[in-house]
């Protein structure tokens, strides 16, 4: 196999790549840029000032509060809903096992607006009020498919065997839950949570029509962008943001990398 | 498996744990009911439910005097969809969406076919984490960032500046159509940005279709005399298709569907999302705004139909 690669299929994978990089890079610089009510490129200055002034707002405080909140909330429906979800799928055939995967990757297969204006129909119709626990429908419902696509991928490399041998072995299922599926699926189960906590912190379409007047941080941010207050305090909420998400996404790719070593997967 | 079941090979498990378990042993399917069951009642009611709710309200329709929605079923708010103005806003985001999608294959084929058939151990990781952090960033981030780079006063201005090409810049953006007063408020603007939203979900599945092609054929198309115009035309590009059109279904879905990006970087002029947006918010209109939001949904249901007759899935 020839193993270099053509020059200009280099540069342009590079350029790709830094086309997909250096807008959010950009983000860096302007959170210490001088200038304060303009995008003046280069920034006449640098200045830790904004940082301040980001952090003595309550209403970001607030906003980032209820994200983290939903987020975590979503998370834990996404995570038992979507394990159960995966483990019956990977595990047994049964008729209508393709309608269920195909329903579990629906909300986030059809545009996110479209799950916001049904969403909101359905309360609207339902005399719902919007609420805390609106948000979380939304979110958890289009989180779920986040952890069911890591669990099932593992569970499949998990061998059935050693569930039959640790039933026959005795086993309850709750044993068998805790001290054989578990340990092989805890990694998977946490990439998926991490996975589907940096999508809920982060979702602003589907939330706009569920959230009412409250407030999460994806829109507060959007507020800024549309009617735009105090620009540098958003450049560093911005910059924050991305330094939060990357967390969980780094995190995820160190978890599930290498799971072919997973026991049971040679079978 | 079931004839095992129903001798069991050791003596019954103890306790009520122990029995619960013999049970469920014998019956996999309460066990499968027990598992499906919790996440099929969530999506049946929840989204299932609330996407039947959508489907009814566009068959009401709104009093144009009062303001009341009407909830007698009637087919005259799908026949607003087909005013002349309604029709412009469908015709041009799918348009958008077609063109954003051309773009993102031709962006994302370098770079999916580097990382599939070259990239090897550290920079495998590279471009794995390459792809995999632009994708799970915050979206609105991105759009904020890319208002900064379009900005009259932002980078790309600067740039033409300082090289002296300002005078090119700023002929491009007196081009009735896809110019502005700056790049931010321009339809390229917008074009610009949503290729870049969406690039990552076009990259992910033709690297997946590609690094299913065996290398030796690509080998076997140049060692039998094709060009690499002719190895990329007849060997790589219908394999890697399944992928593509994997990939069109995100960045067609997504541009379908987004109201952000149009709403802050662009014209005034609507695109479905935004139209669905408007219609339910300040106008209240949330018949018309669940007829116009059918509409994404016919043309994925389409476009989904289509991609499975062309093996799309079996690349995801």
């Amino acid at each position: 196999m020839r193993s270099e690669a053509p020059l200009w299929l280099k540069v342009a994978a590079g350029a790709g790549l830094l086309f997909l990089h250096l807008p959010i890079l950009l983000i860096f610089v302007y959170a210490f840029s001088t200038e304060d009510s303009s995008f003046t490129w280069p920034p006449p200055g640098l200045t830790l000032r904004w940082f301040g002034a980001a952090w003595e707002r309550p209403d970001i405080w607030a906003a980032l509060g209820l994200s983290l909140r939903v987020a975590a909330i979503s998370t834990v429906v996404a995570l038992v809903l979507g394990t159960l979800c995966a483990a019956a799928v990977a595990r047994t055939r049964f008729f209508g096992r393709e309608v269920v995967s195909l329903l579990v990757v629906l909300p986030i297969a059809l545009p996110g607006i479209i799950t916001g204006i049904s969403l909101r129909s359905a309360f609207n119709l339902a005399d719902i009020p919007f609420s805390f626990w609106t948000i979380v429908l939304g979110h958890a419902t289009f989180c779920i498919v986040v952890v069911y696509n890591n669990a099932v991928a593992r569970f499949r490399r998990v061998s059935g065997n050693l569930i039959e041998a640790s039933m026959d072995l005795g086993a309850t299922y709750w044993q068998t839950l805790r001290f054989v599926i578990l340990p092989n699926i805890a990694t998977a189960l946490l990439a998926g949570g991490m996975l589907a906590f940096a999508l809920s912190f982060d979702e602003v379409i589907v939330t706009t029509f569920t959230a009412g007047q409250q407030q999460t941080l994806p829109i507060w941010m959007l507020e800024e962008l549309v009617r735009p207050r105090e620009r540098p305090v958003t450049n560093v909420v911005a910059m924050v943001v991305v330094l939060v998400t990357f967390l969980p996404i780094l995190g995820a790719y160190y978890l599930t990398r290498g799971t072919d070593t997973v026991a049971g997967s040679g079978k | 498996m079931t004839a095992l079941a129903e001798t069991p090979p050791r003596p019954a498990r103890e306790g009520p744990g122990g029995r619960l378990s013999d049970a469920l042993w014998r019956r996999p399917r309460v066990l499968l009911a027990l598992l499906l069951g919790p996440p099929l009642l969530w999506l049946g009611v929840v989204y299932l439910g609330s996407l039947f709710a959508l489907l009814a309200q566009s068959f009401f329709s709104i009093d144009e005097f009062s303001g009341r929605i009407d909830r007698t079923l009637t087919l005259r708010t799908y026949g607003e969809l087909l005013r002349p103005a309604n029709l412009d806003i469908i015709w041009r985001t799918v348009a958008m969406a077609a063109a954003v999608t051309v773009a993102s294959v031709a962006i994302a084929f370098p770079i999916a076919y580097y990382a599939a058939r070259y990239a090897r151990g550290r920079w495998k990781a590279v471009f794995y984490l390459g792809i995999m952090l632009p994708l799970w960033s915050s979206y609105l981030v991105k759009v904020y960032a890319w208002k900064l780079i379009l900005a009259k006063e932002g980078i790309v201005g600067w740039g033409f500046e300082s090289v002296g090409l300002g005078w090119l810049l700023n002929a491009f953006l007196a081009v009735p159509g896809i110019g502005g007063n700056s790049l931010s408020v321009s339809p390229t603007g917008t074009f610009l940005v949503f290729v870049y939203v969406w690039l990552p979900f076009m990259i992910l599945p033709i690297q997946a279709a590609l690094e299913r092609v065996p290398p030796s054929l690509v080998e076997a198309a140049g060692d039998l005399g094709a060009t690499p115009a002719q190895t990329f035309r007849t060997v790589l590009w219908p394999l890697a298709l399944p992928g593509v059109v994997a990939g069109s279904i995100f960045t067609f879905s997504l541009t379908l569907g987004d109201y952000i990006i149009p709403q802050i970087i662009g014209t005034s002029a609507r695109f479905i999302g935004l139209a669905v947006y408007q219609y339910q918010g300040t106008a209240g209109n949330i018949p018309l705004a669940a007829a116009f939001a059918v509409v994404p949904i016919l043309i994925m249901g389409v476009y989904l139909y289509v991609a499975r007759r062309m093996g799309a899935f079996d690349a995801l």
